[in-house]
C-alpha cells in the first residue's frame, strides 16, 4: 500500500507531523519526533526516485480525481531528484539543529521553530512533486511564509528587518507567478501542467502568451534569487539562525531553480522560450555578471554568513548559465550543480553555524586564531570550501566541468574562460577566511571547545558528501543527465 | 469592447498602485498596504475571467442554465487566505521591528543599523 | 468599552445571533453559499467583538489561548486525518467515496463535511489567535 501512495505520503506525512508538534509542545520530545519524520521523508523520496529510475514517470491523483480535472502529483526524474536532494538536507539537519537551535531560539519558542521547519519542508516538498500549476503557488507560499518565521527568530533584530524584506520581495514573485498562472488558465481552461504544454503552442502567436510568460519569469527569478532580483537573500541569510540558513540556502532557492526548469522546458517548452522569445540572450549575460558582481561583493564582505550568502548568488548564476545554454551538457551541469552546491553550501554554513554555537560571532575578525582552537570544523569548512572554489575531486569540480563542457560545445569559448576566471575570486573570497582563521593569532586566549557531536555528525556527513560526490560521479551525473535528456525531450 | 475590458484596466491600475506604494513609501505599514492591494488585483484578474456572460453565482437550482466558472472562484479563495497569512505575518514583523528599533520608517531603521555597526 | 452601556446590551444581543449564524454558514455550506473559511471567519468575529467590548482579559477566560493553540492543530488534523482514512481503506488520498462506498455522494457528501469542519475549526482559531497576538501587544510610545 506504502508504494501505491508514496508520492501523497511523502507530503501528509510531514503536513500533519507539524500541528502533532504543536500539540506535543515538549522540546526532546517534538525534536525527536521532527528528525524521525525527516528520515521517513528521506526513505521515501528514496524509495521514490529508485522507483522512478525503473518505471519511470508516477502519477498520483488526488480524491481520485483523475488529471486533468483534479489535482496530479506527478514525479519523474527531474522532481525525484529534488526531491531526495530536499529530504537528504532536511534529515542530516535534524540533528544539527537540537543543539544549535538550543542556543539560538529561547526555549518557549522551539515547538513552533520544528512545526515552522516541518511546515517549510511539506511546502518545498509539495513545489516540487505537483503537476498543477496552481499547486505550485500554494505549496510556494506554505515554504514562503514558514521560512519568514524561521528566519524572524533569528537573535539579532536585524533578522526582523531582513525577514520582513524577505516577505516584500517573496510574496511580489510569488503574486507575479499567480498571475502568469491565471493568464495561462485563461487561455488554455487547464491547470494540469502537462494539459498546458499539450495546449499552449496554439497560444504561442497572441500577446496574452507572452505576457503570461513575463509574470511567471520574472516571479520565479525573484524566488530564485536570481541577480539582479537578489536583493532580499543577503540579509536573510545572514541574519536567519544557522539551521534556517543553511537549509534554505541548501534548498529555497535550489527547488526554485526547479520551479524555473519546470516552467520553462515542461511546460512552455525550450522551442517557445528559447528560440522564440531568446531567453537565453538575457539568461547567460545576466548570469556572468551575476557571479562576477555577486562574487565581487562576497571578498568585500566582514561577516561570514553574508560572505557565503553573496557566493551562493554567485553559484546560482552558474545554475542559470548552464540553464542558459538549451544543451544536454548545460542542463547536466545546471542540475549537477544544483544538487552539489546543495551539499556544499549546507556543509559550510553548518561549520558556520558550529563556530557560532562556540563564539557566538560570525564576523571575520572574531575568526582569528581559529585554526587552531576549532581545527575539525575548519578543517570542514576548508574541505567545503575547496569545492566551492571547484578543486579535482570534489563536487565543485564536476559541475564546473560540465559547465565548461557546455560552453565549448556551444563554440563560446569566453564563456567558458569567464565561467573559469570566475573561480578565482572564489579563491580569494575563501582565502580570506583561511587567511584569518589559520594565519592570525587570537586576540585573547579563551578556551574555545569543538562544538557537540551531534552537530559535528551533521556537518561532516555533508562535507563527505561533497568530497564522496566528488569522486564517486556515477549517481548524480547519470541522473541529472537523464533529467536534463527528459526536459530537452531527448533521450541520452 | 471598452466595457469589456473594464475589469482588467481596473486590476492593472490598482496592480500599478499596490506595487508603486511598495516601492515608494518608507512606511513598513504602507509597504504592507500597498502589497494587499497588490494582490487584491490578483484577486480581480481571477474572478473576472470566471464570468460567463448571462451566468449565475454556480449553485445548483432548477431553471438555471448557464453559470460562471467556480473554479478560478474557488483558487481566490486559496489566495485570499495566503493573502490575509502574508498580511498578518508581515504586520507581526511589524509590531516586533517598532519594538527593536522604536520606528517604523525604512530609512530611520537603515540609518539605526548603520549607527549600530 | 466595558462601562458604556449601549455597546455592552448592543453587544451581549448580538453575540449569540452571531455565533449560530456562524454555525448556519458552516453546516448549511453544502448547500449554499458558505463553508469552513467563511464560517470561521464569522465565529472568530464573535469573540473579537466580546474581546472589544469586555476586555481582552475576559475573552481570553472564555476562549484560552492554549486551546486555540490546540484547536488550530486540531483542525488541520481533522483535515489530514479524514484524508488519511480514505487512504488506509485503499483509496487515494481524500477520495470520499471510501467513506461510504455503497453510495459515493453520501461518501462524498460526509467527507466535505468533515474536511469542512477541520478548516472552519483551524480558520476561527487562527483569527481569534491572530486578533490575541496583536491586541495583547502593548501601544509604542
Amino acid at each position: 500500500m506504502i508504494d501505491m501512495h508514496l508520492p501523497i505520503l511523502l507530503i501528509v506525512i510531514p503536513l500533519v507531523a507539524a500541528p502533532l508538534c504543536v500539540l506535543l509542545r515538549q522540546k526532546t520530545l517534538v525534536w525527536a519526533f521532527t528528525s524521525l519524520v525527516c528520515l521517513a521523508a528521506l526513505c521515501m523520496a528514496s524509495m521514490l526516485l529508485i522507483r522512478v529510475l525503473e518505471e519511470g514517470v508516477v502519477s498520483y491523483a488526488i480524491g481520485g480525481w483523475i488529471a486533468p480535472w483534479g489535482i496530479e502529483y506527478r514525479v519523474d526524474t527531474i522532481n525525484a531528484f529534488v526531491l531526495l536532494l530536499v529530504s537528504i538536507i532536511a534529515a542530516v539537519l535534524t540533528f544539527f539543529a537540537l543543539p544549535s537551535v538550543a542556543d539560538e531560539i529561547s526555549g518557549k519558542q522551539h515547538y513552533l521553530f520544528y512545526t515552522a521547519y516541518l511546515l517549510c519542508l511539506t511546502g518545498l516538498m509539495g513545489i516540487t512533486i505537483t503537476g498543477d500549476a496552481f499547486n505550485v503557488f500554494v505549496f510556494l507560499e506554505i515554504s514562503s511564509l514558514s521560512s519568514y518565521t524561521l528566519i524572524a527568530m533569528g537573535r539579532d533584530r536585524r533578522a526582523l528587518t531582513a525577514s520582513y524584506q524577505y516577505l516584500l520581495m517573496g510574496t511580489l514573485g510569488a503574486t507575479f507567478i499567480v498571475i502568469g498562472i491565471g493568464l495561462m488558465y485563461m487561455m488554455t481552461g487547464t491547470l494540469n501542467m502537462f494539459d498546458l504544454s499539450q495546449r499552449l503552442p496554439a497560444m504561442f502567436e497572441t500577446r496574452t502568451a507572452m505576457v503570461a510568460f513575463a509574470f511567471l519569469t520574472v516571479g520565479m527569478l525573484i524566488k530564485l534569487a536570481m541577480f539582479p532580483l537578489h536583493m532580499w537573500l543577503p540579509n536573510a541569510y545572514c541574519y536567519a539562525p544557522s539551521v534556517v540558513t543553511a537549509f534554505l540556502a541548501a534548498t529555497a532557492t535550489k527547488v526554485s531553480i526547479y520551479v524555473f526548469l519546470r516552467f520553462t522546458f515542461t511546460v512552455w517548452g525550450a522551442e517557445f522560450v528559447f528560440e522564440k522569445l531568446n531567453l537565453d540572450v538575457f539568461l547567460i549575460p545576466l548570469s556572468l555578471i551575476g557571479i562576477y558582481v555577486a562574487s565581487l561583493s562576497a571578498i568585500y564582505q566582514t561577516n561570514i554568513k553574508r560572505l557565503l550568502a553573496y557566493s551562493s548568488v554567485a553559484q546560482i548564476g552558474y545554475m542559470m548559465l548552464g540553464i542558459g545554454f538549451v544543451s544536454l551538457a548545460g542542463l547536466t551541469g545546471g542540475i549537477v550543480h544544483l544538487f552539489n552546491h546543495a551539499l556544499m553550501k549546507a556543509a559550510l554554513f553548518l561549520a558556520v553555524g558550529c563556530v557560532v554555537l562556540r563564539l557566538g560571532s560570525s564576523d571575520l575578525a572574531d575568526w582569528k586564531g581559529l585554526g587552531r582552537r576549532m581545527p575539525v570544523t575548519m578543517a570542514a569548512f576548508v574541505l567545503a570550501g575547496l569545492s566551492l572554489i571547484g578543486v579535482p575531486l570534489t563536487v565543485g569540480f564536476i559541475s564546473k566541468w560540465y559547465l565548461i563542457l557546455a560552453a565549448l560545445e556551444a563554440g563560446w569559448w569566453p564563456i567558458a574562460l569567464l565561467a573559469l576566471l570566475s573561480s578565482l575570486l572564489a579563491v580569494v573570497y575563501m582565502w580570506r577566511v583561511v587567511e584569518v582563521a589559520y594565519f592570525q593569532k587570537a586576540d585573547d586566549d579563551l578556551n574555545v571547545k569543538e562544538a557537540p557531536l551531534m552537530m559535528q555528525i551533521s556537518m561532516w556527513v555533508l562535507t563527505g558528501a561533497t568530497v564522496y560526490f566528488g569522486i564517486q560521479t556515477d549517481l548524480t551525473v547519470n541522473v541529472a543527465q537523464r533529467a536534463a535528456g527528459l526536459l530537452l525531450g531527448v533521450m541520452p | 469592447m471598452t466595457v469589456g475590458l473594464l475589469n482588467d484596466w481596473a486590476c492593472m491600475v490598482l496592480m500599478m498602485i499596490g506595487l508603486y506604494t511598495v516601492i515608494a513609501r518608507p512606511n513598513l505599514v504602507k509597504k504592507l498596504i500597498g502589497l494587499s492591494i497588490f494582490q487584491v488585483s490578483v484577486f480581480l484578474l481571477y474572478i473576472s475571467m470566471g464570468k460567463v456572460s448571462g451566468g449565475t453565482a454556480p449553485i445548483l437550482s432548477e431553471g438555471i442554465e448557464v453559470y460562471s466558472n467556480p473554479l478560478p472562484h474557488v483558487l481566490i479563495l486559496t489566495a485570499i487566505v495566503v493573502g490575509i497569512a502574508t498580511l498578518s505575518l508581515g504586520l507581526a514583523l511589524v509590531v516586533r521591528i517598532g519594538e527593536a528599533y522604536d520606528t517604523i520608517e525604512e530609512d530611520e531603521i537603515i540609518e539605526r543599523d548603520l549607527v549600530n555597526d | 468599552m466595558k462601562h458604556q452601556s449601549i455597546p455592552r446590551v448592543v453587544g451581549k444581543w448580538l453575540i449569540p445571533p452571531i455565533l449560530l449564524f456562524a454555525l448556519y454558514v458552516q453546516f448549511h455550506g453544502d448547500f449554499g453559499p458558505g463553508g469552513g473559511f467563511q464560517a470561521g471567519v464569522i465565529f472568530a468575529a464573535a469573540v473579537v467583538l466580546y474581546a472589544l467590548i469586555f476586555g481582552l482579559q475576559a475573552a481570553k477566560q472564555i476562549v484560552k489561548p492554549r486551546i486555540i493553540e490546540t484547536l488550530v492543530a486540531l483542525g488541520v488534523l481533522l483535515y489530514a486525518g479524514t484524508g488519511l482514512i480514505s487512504l488506509f481503506l485503499g483509496y487515494n488520498f481524500l477520495d470520499y467515496t471510501a467513506l461510504d462506498p455503497d453510495s459515493a455522494p453520501h461518501g462524498q457528501h460526509l467527507g466535505i463535511f468533515l474536511v469542512e469542519l477541520g478548516v472552519g475549526i483551524t480558520v476561527a482559531a487562527v483569527m481569534i489567535a491572530i486578533f490575541f497576538a496583536f491586541a495583547g501587544r502593548r501601544r509604542l510610545r
